[in-house]
Parts: C-alpha cells; structure tokens; sequence
C-alpha cells in the first residue's frame, strides 16, 4: 500500500550506510516499520547495563552522545549525527547495553526493530560486514582480533567498485598521422618512413584511409623479394583498415588488436573508414599507456635538458596523480611514483645547476629532502623543504666551499620554484644559510636539539627528523642519520617531549558537533585536514620508529614495519596505516578538485559517506594517542 | 408492524465503533493510543464539499508508529479544481481510490479506541460527521484533542491570538513541512508537534488525558 511516510522514510534512509546497501522492496519494508521517537535536549534514551530494547536508532534530526561510566567516571565515547545508528550491537549479540545514550540536543530518531532487521543481515553479507566495522569502531577495544581488517569495512562499503586502471583510461593516440596516396610506390613510402622515423604508413584518398604499410610488410614482403619495392603501396597494403572513433578505452582498442592480430589502428572521425582520418593508435601507445607511464615520465626527466620540460613533466605527474586516484589505484602505489617522479626532478635539477655553474662541488655533498617528501608522500604540489650536507672540511676551505653550495642551493631552490615547488614560507630550503651545513654542524646541531627539546626545537626536529635522500653522497647521508639515532637512543626523555607536542593536536573524536573548524581567517568554517588528522599520525609513527630505531620515512612504511616490531600493537598500527592512507587520499582529491593544497576541508560539503570516511580515521588516531601518551610518560613532562 | 423501539441496524464498523467507545476508561496516558489525523477536502464547504484523502498515524508512548499508520483515498463526486493546486489530487489521479463509504469503514476500524488528534480538529471531524450522516449513521464518538488548543493553553504569550496555522506551530516548535498538503504527510507533522507539545506538557504536570482533553473547549462538551 502506498505510504506517504514510509516513502519519506525510505528517501531517508537509502542515503545511510547500511541501508543503502538494502535493495529498494527490502527497504520499504523496513521504513513501513519504523517508530519515530522524539526527545529534548539532555534526556537519557537508555542507560548502560540496562536490557536491550526492542529497536535500534538512526538519527534523523539532532545528536547524541554516548557515554560510559567506567568507575563512576562518566567518559562520553561518542557523539552520533544525522545518520549514525547506535544501539545495534547489544540487540544483536544480546546483552545489555555497554554504554549510554542520551540527546545532545533535540533529537528526532527513527527505532528500527532488530527482528526485521536481522533477516536484512542474514541475507546481506555486506550489511553485516559493515555492521562488523561499525561494533568496531564504538567499542573500547576496537582492535581485538575479532575486527582484524575489518574496521574499514564500512568505508569500501561506501566506495565505489574498483576498476583497472588501465582497462577504462581512454587511450592516447598520434593525432595528424602521415599518409600517401594509392599512386606512391613502395620506395617512395619507404623512405617517407624512414624520413620521419614511422614504423608505419597511412595510405589515404580524400583523408580517408584506404589501407596502412607496416613495418612487419616491408620484411615479410619485400625484403623477401616477394614483390618489387617499384610498385605501387596497394600492392602490399593492409585494406581495409580497422578504425575506431576519437574516444575509446584501452581495453577496447586491445581487445580490437588482439581479435585482428593487428598492431596499427586508425582513428576517424566517426569511427568508420569512410570518414575522416584523425590519428594512428600503436601497440606501443597501449604499452605505454598500461605499464610504463611513469617510467616514461622519469625517463623524460633524466633526459630533460631544460626546466621547462621539467615543469611540463611535474603537469604531466599531476595527470597521473589525477587518472590514479580516480581508479582507486592504491595510495602507496601512487605516493611512492609521484615520490619517485618529485626525486628524479629535484636529481637533475641539481646537475642541471652544476652544470650552470661551471664548476664541480668542491668536496662531497648531499641533497635532502625533508617533510613530506623526505616521507615520499607529496601528492600534490606543495612547498619545498630542503637541506644541503657536505663534507667537513678545514676551516680554512670553509668560507668558500659553503659559498659554492649556497650558490648551488639557490639556484637548484629557484628552479624548484619554476618547476612548481613554491618556496618554503618558513624559509627551511637549502638556500638558507641555516640549513647548509657541513656534517659536524648539523651533528651538533641535531644533537641540541634532542638535548633541549625547547617548542620551536622540536618543530624543527618533526621536519629535519624526515629527512631523506636525493642526491649526492649516500654516505653523508648515513652519517647523518646514524648521530640522530644514536642521540634520541641515549635520551628517550627527547620522545616524550615529541609527544606531548603531537598531542596538542587531539583525535578530532566529536567531529561534526564539536567546534572543530578553524575560527577565523580565510578558513573559517573550514576542518583542517593536515595537522588536525594527517599530521598528528605522522608524528606518532615517526615518534615510534625514532624509539625502535627505524631508518625508515615514509609513514605507511613506518606503520607496516612498527607492526612486525611490536606485535602486541599490531591492529592498532594496521588501523593507523589503514587511516592514514585514507586521509592521504582524501586530501589529495580535495586538492585535485579545488586546485590548491586540499588541506582545508568544508565539512558542510561533505557527503555523509566521506564523512564517515573521515570519521572512522579519527579513532585509531585517538587511540594511537593514547598508547603515546603512555609509553612516553608524557604525563611526567614539565 | 412498525417496532419503534427496536434500535436501528447499523453496519458492522458502526456498532463495533459504538461498542467500544460505550464505556471506554482510559489508563495512564503512555498506553494510550491517538490517532493523528488529517483529512484533504475539495473546499472549505462542510455541506457541499467533499473529502479526497484522509491520513492519519497512530502515536502511543510518545512514538509515532509507522507501522501503524493509514492512509486512503476516496473517489470524488464533487470536483473544485481551484483547490487541486493545494493538495495536488486530481479527479482521475492514479492512486487507487475507494468510495466514501468504504474509506470510513475503513478508517473507523483503523480508529479503533483511539483518542484523536488534529489540527483544527473541528474541521476535520465535522467533515468525517457529515459524511457519515449520509451514510444515515451519528457523530464520531472518540475523543479528541487538538494541537492549537493544546499550543494555546501552554504557550507563554500570545494568548489572546485564538488560532494558529499549522505552519506557524512547524515553526515554533521548529518541525520540517515535508509532505505539506498530503493528508498523511500533514498527519505526521501534526504528530511530531503533538509529541512536542505533550513533552513540554509533561515537565511541570503528570500528564493525563483529563488535562488535555480540558484544552478543548469547543470540543468534547
């Protein structure tokens, strides 16, 4: 029977996870069943310890906290919004409720009656699935093996169905491609081939194409004497041709190679041979497409003998940054190409800088990078943060062999620039006197820090502490590293002043109730995305690899090698990187889609699945907290 | 031979409905059903208009049950085409529509011993009355109650202002008008302010019926 307010109901709950994973019939039914509760602001809708009641809710209008005394301290755990079911798990596991619930403000709430509800699990692996991780995530101890790789089940619930890269990327094509006409002989072609270095030729009446001369055709054909190379091309033609339309995939255009044992396509402008010729697709186009883009783009970058190809190169990154994170290519993947694309850049900008200089380093050198690049984990175009080590050398020399490398260091900050690395704000670039040093200043340098971890210091330490190679001496480079280490092993008190530091940047857990946005300035309104979530994971994975003496940057690795090291954390590490590669991701199509840094993030125009996305990144980042907080002794820290 | 004593045969529903109101005794208010109601009509004209839609959900321990709801459609002798720009129902719509007789029957047992609860309950009721009266059968026996007496009677200002519009309580007491000008969609939005309203009620009083149904001066005499 048609309904008016289940039909409301239904267009309210198809926008929610787990409803939207329910077909339309199934959910009809359930919003034909629905009780619709109202309560004032403050006011309890069960208690913990109390016997389960018969619905579960989804909250239609409103908030509410829930909250757990654990020794007659009340500790509120979360606050639910517009969308958020609560009160699920004890009604299907059948046991009182472990926690409260009470309005945060007025609150209207849909109560759904398990019964039904539980058919809906049965039959929908993926509702349960997503209900798994949601226990998950609200439970005190949300990494017990019973949840183990299945906290972020609700987010792929929310995702869309991964696809091949490769396979839906349309593919790229000579446009313009050289043809003749029927009355060209075979010589003639051939050495219009050889001429403009084509393994191919079109042969065209009107634009249109008639047929196509291979490579493969001159050998079979007239190198073996088959026919004479004084006739005329239709004698040895491929005719007709087969064509397609100006857009195509890859995995059509492979599919038609395979089936026609072709290697060359013609595109026309219709996709028929009867219309206009606009371009030639190889076999070597799909290959490179495919595998070998970015090993394309780095081998563009060592042969680059300008900036200017340089900087198309870095656009062309970009591209691919783009086309990735749109196939829901793994993050790791992506970072650690565009990583390797950003290091072989600022490689040749170096050379190309020596190379202006007329004049080699005087003694050994090494060029660092720090930050998120040092972690290989620039995405996006962001500023430059770099270093210049060099050898120790008799005070004498060293006027005029700091000089040489500030000289170089400017140039190779300058070029960086152009290619589209802005210049550090903060000044921590190469180019700064400060940050150009030799071996023996920064090993003091490093080691004041560590030994008097002032505010401003430790900032310094959470950029420097990053620092990874690029160019240059390799030994330097291990030198350097090793007297970091061995001064953080002999005073630990140095991580818990990292720490505290960190955790002045809380889990943002209250997300969408709690005034988390930025205040004022050009953001207000806006959640800040890098040192409100980003950040304070990095930090805690560089915090537990400096403790285990990790030689390692990049934060995904860190996680992944800090769970082998300390298998009593594992789940949680797992969960961080799990989190952190979600951020990574999401802060990149930010920045993808409005064109800057995607560091600000407008909450309001967040969808409720993105939302979740980010809230379910939040807990393991409380969590992570905690267990710093503890190691660490931060408590005991002036 | 003419028995003048002998009562009247009434249908089924009408007897049942009679029965069960006779000496009904309403216990404490969370166990007491209400029906929320709402009627669309062709015009303002109790005698010469018609209902097109009556849509009413049932509340009962300050919930508003879904699964209890109703909603009917009725086939239309009277047709004012100025009012079907409100409620959106046209003479040959497609939703399936039953004569008037049948659309009561079935409401009546929908009722049940329900308690009612309207906006502007007076309208509505007089409309069901006189439909029933064609139907040679008496008045609605249920008691009822309506939101703008009940806003009235607790509202701090504004108590020399008689009536208030349904949009003017979805404002105060901040409710969304989705639906607005179906019977069903306006019956629910009547819930919600009922709820509120017994909710800001109960703070300072036990609630009982006796105190709501007190707001009603016009009605329930």
């Amino acid at each position: 029977m048609k309904n008016t307010i289940s039909e409301r109901i239904y267009d309210f709950l198809k926008d929610y996870p787990p409803f939207n994973l329910i077909s339309k019939s199934k959910l009809l039914d359930i919003a034909a069943k629905v009780e619709i509760v109202y309560f004032e602001k403050d006011v309890i809708i069960f208690n913990q310890d109390e016997a389960p009641q018969e619905h579960f809710y989804i909250i239609y209008e409103g908030a509410v906290r829930l909250y757990r005394f654990i020794d007659d301290q009340k500790y509120n755990l979360d606050i639910c919004d517009e969308g958020d079911i609560f009160g699920l798990r004890p009604l299907i596991i059948n046991e009182d409720y472990t926690m409260g619930a009470a309005t945060n403000e007025e609150t209207i709430l849909y109560g759904i009656p398990v019964s039904i509800f539980l058919e809906i699990v049965d039959e929908y692996p993926k509702v349960s699935q997503y209900l798994i991780a949601n226990f998950a995530t609200n439970t005190r101890e949300p990494f017990s093996d019973k949840h183990k790789g299945r906290l972020f089940a609700n987010v792929s619930s929310v995702q869309k169905v991964e696809n091949s890269f490769a396979e839906t990327q349309s593919a790229q094509y000579s446009k313009n491609p050289i043809t003749c006409t029927v009355d060209t002989t075979i010589k003639e072609a051939s050495i219009i081939m050889t001429e403009k270095v084509i393994n191919s030729i079109i042969i065209a009446e009107d634009n249109r194409p008639l047929g196509i001369i291979t490579d493969k055709d001159i050998r079979t054909k007239i190198g073996t004497g088959l026919v004479s190379v004084d006739k005329k091309v239709t004698a040895i033609m491929s005719s007709p041709v087969i064509s397609f339309p100006e857009k195509f995939t890859v995995a059509e255009a492979q599919i038609a190679m395979l089936k026609n044992k072709l290697s060359h396509i013609c595109i026309t402008k219709d996709g028929t041979d009867k219309s206009e010729l606009v371009g030639i697709l190889t076999n070597q186009d799909l290959n490179f497409v495919q595998a070998n883009n970015p090993v394309f783009l780095i081998r563009d970058v060592k042969h680059a003998k300008d900036i200017e190809t340089l900087k198309y190169i870095r656009i062309k990154a970009s591209e691919l940054t783009k086309g990735y994170l749109e196939q829901e290519i793994p993050i790791y993947f992506i970072t650690k190409v565009i990583s390797e694309i950003n290091t072989a850049i600022t490689k040749r900008i170096v050379r190309l800088s020596i190379k202006e200089l007329e004049e080699d380093p005087p003694v050994a050198y090494t060029w660092l990078a720090m930050g998120s690049q040092g972690r290989k984990e620039q995405l996006l175009i962001t500023d430059q943060d770099n270093a210049l080590v060099f050898e120790n050398v008799p005070e004498s020399e060293y006027a005029s062999v700091k000089a040489y490398f500030l000289k170089l260091s400017t140039k190779v900050t300058e070029k960086l620039h152009i290619v589209g690395f802005e210049y550090c704000p903060a000044n921590i670039m190469a180019s700064n006197p400060k940050w150009c040093q030799s071996l023996n200043e920064w090993q003091t340098q490093f080691k004041e820090w560590i030994d008097n971890p002032t505010s401003d210091k430790i900032l310094l330490s959470i950029i420097f502490f990053d620092f990874d190679y690029v160019a240059g001496d390799v030994e330097l480079y291990n030198q350097m590293s090793d007297s970091v280490f061995k001064n953080v092993a002999d005073k630990q008190f140095f991580l818990g002043f990292l720490s505290k530091s960190t955790l002045l940047n809380p889990a943002p857990l209250g997300f969408f109730k709690q005034f988390l946005v930025e205040q004022d300035g050009e953001n207000k309104d806006q959640f800040d995305i890098k040192s409100r979530a980003i950040r304070p994971l990095v930090d805690a994975a560089r915090i537990f690899s400096l403790h285990h003496n990790l030689k390692i940057n990049n934060t995904i690795a860190r996680f992944e090698r800090l769970m082998e090291l300390d298998p009593q954390h594992r789940d949680l590490f797992e969960s961080c990187a799990i989190a952190f590669k979600i951020l990574l991701q999401f802060r990149t199509s930010q920045g993808l889609a409005n064109n800057d840094t995607g560091r600000f993030v407008d909450i309001n125009a967040l969808s409720k699945s993105d939302r979740l996305k980010l809230k379910s990144c939040f807990k393991p980042l409380s969590n992570i907290q905690e267990i710093l907080k503890i190691r660490f002794n931060v408590a005991l820290l002036p | 031979m003419f028995d003048f004593f002998k009562r009247k045969k009434y249908p089924e529903f009408w007897e049942n409905h009679i029965e069960k109101l006779k000496n009904i005794k309403y216990s404490n208010f969370e166990s007491i059903r209400f029906v929320v109601l709402d009627t669309e009509t062709t015009g303002f004209s109790y005698e010469g208009d018609r209902m097109l839609c009556i849509g009413a959900v049932a509340i009962k321990n300050n919930k508003i049950l879904v699964s209890d709801s109703f909603e009917v459609y009725i086939k239309q002798e009277v047709f004012n085409k100025d009012t079907v720009k409100i409620h959106g129902i046209r003479k040959n719509g497609n939703e399936i529509k039953v004569s008037e007789e049948e659309a009561l029957r079935q409401f009546i047992d929908y009722l049940d011993d329900a308690v009612i609860v309207a906006h502007h309950t007076v309208f509505d009721i007089t409309m069901i009355n006189v439909a029933l009266k064609r139907m040679n059968l008496g008045s609605i026996k249920s008691k009822q109650l309506d939101t703008n007496y009940i806003h009235k009677k607790i509202a701090t200002q504004d108590k020399s202002k008689k009536i208030f519009s349904l949009d003017e309580l979805c404002d105060i007491y901040n409710v969304k008008k989705h639906d607005r000008h179906t019977a069903l969609g306006d019956a629910l939005i009547t819930a919600y302010i009922f709820l509120k309203l017994t909710i800001k009620y109960q703070k300072n009083n036990t609630l009982n019926l006796h105190d709501l149904i007190k707001t009603n001066y016009y009605l329930n005499k």
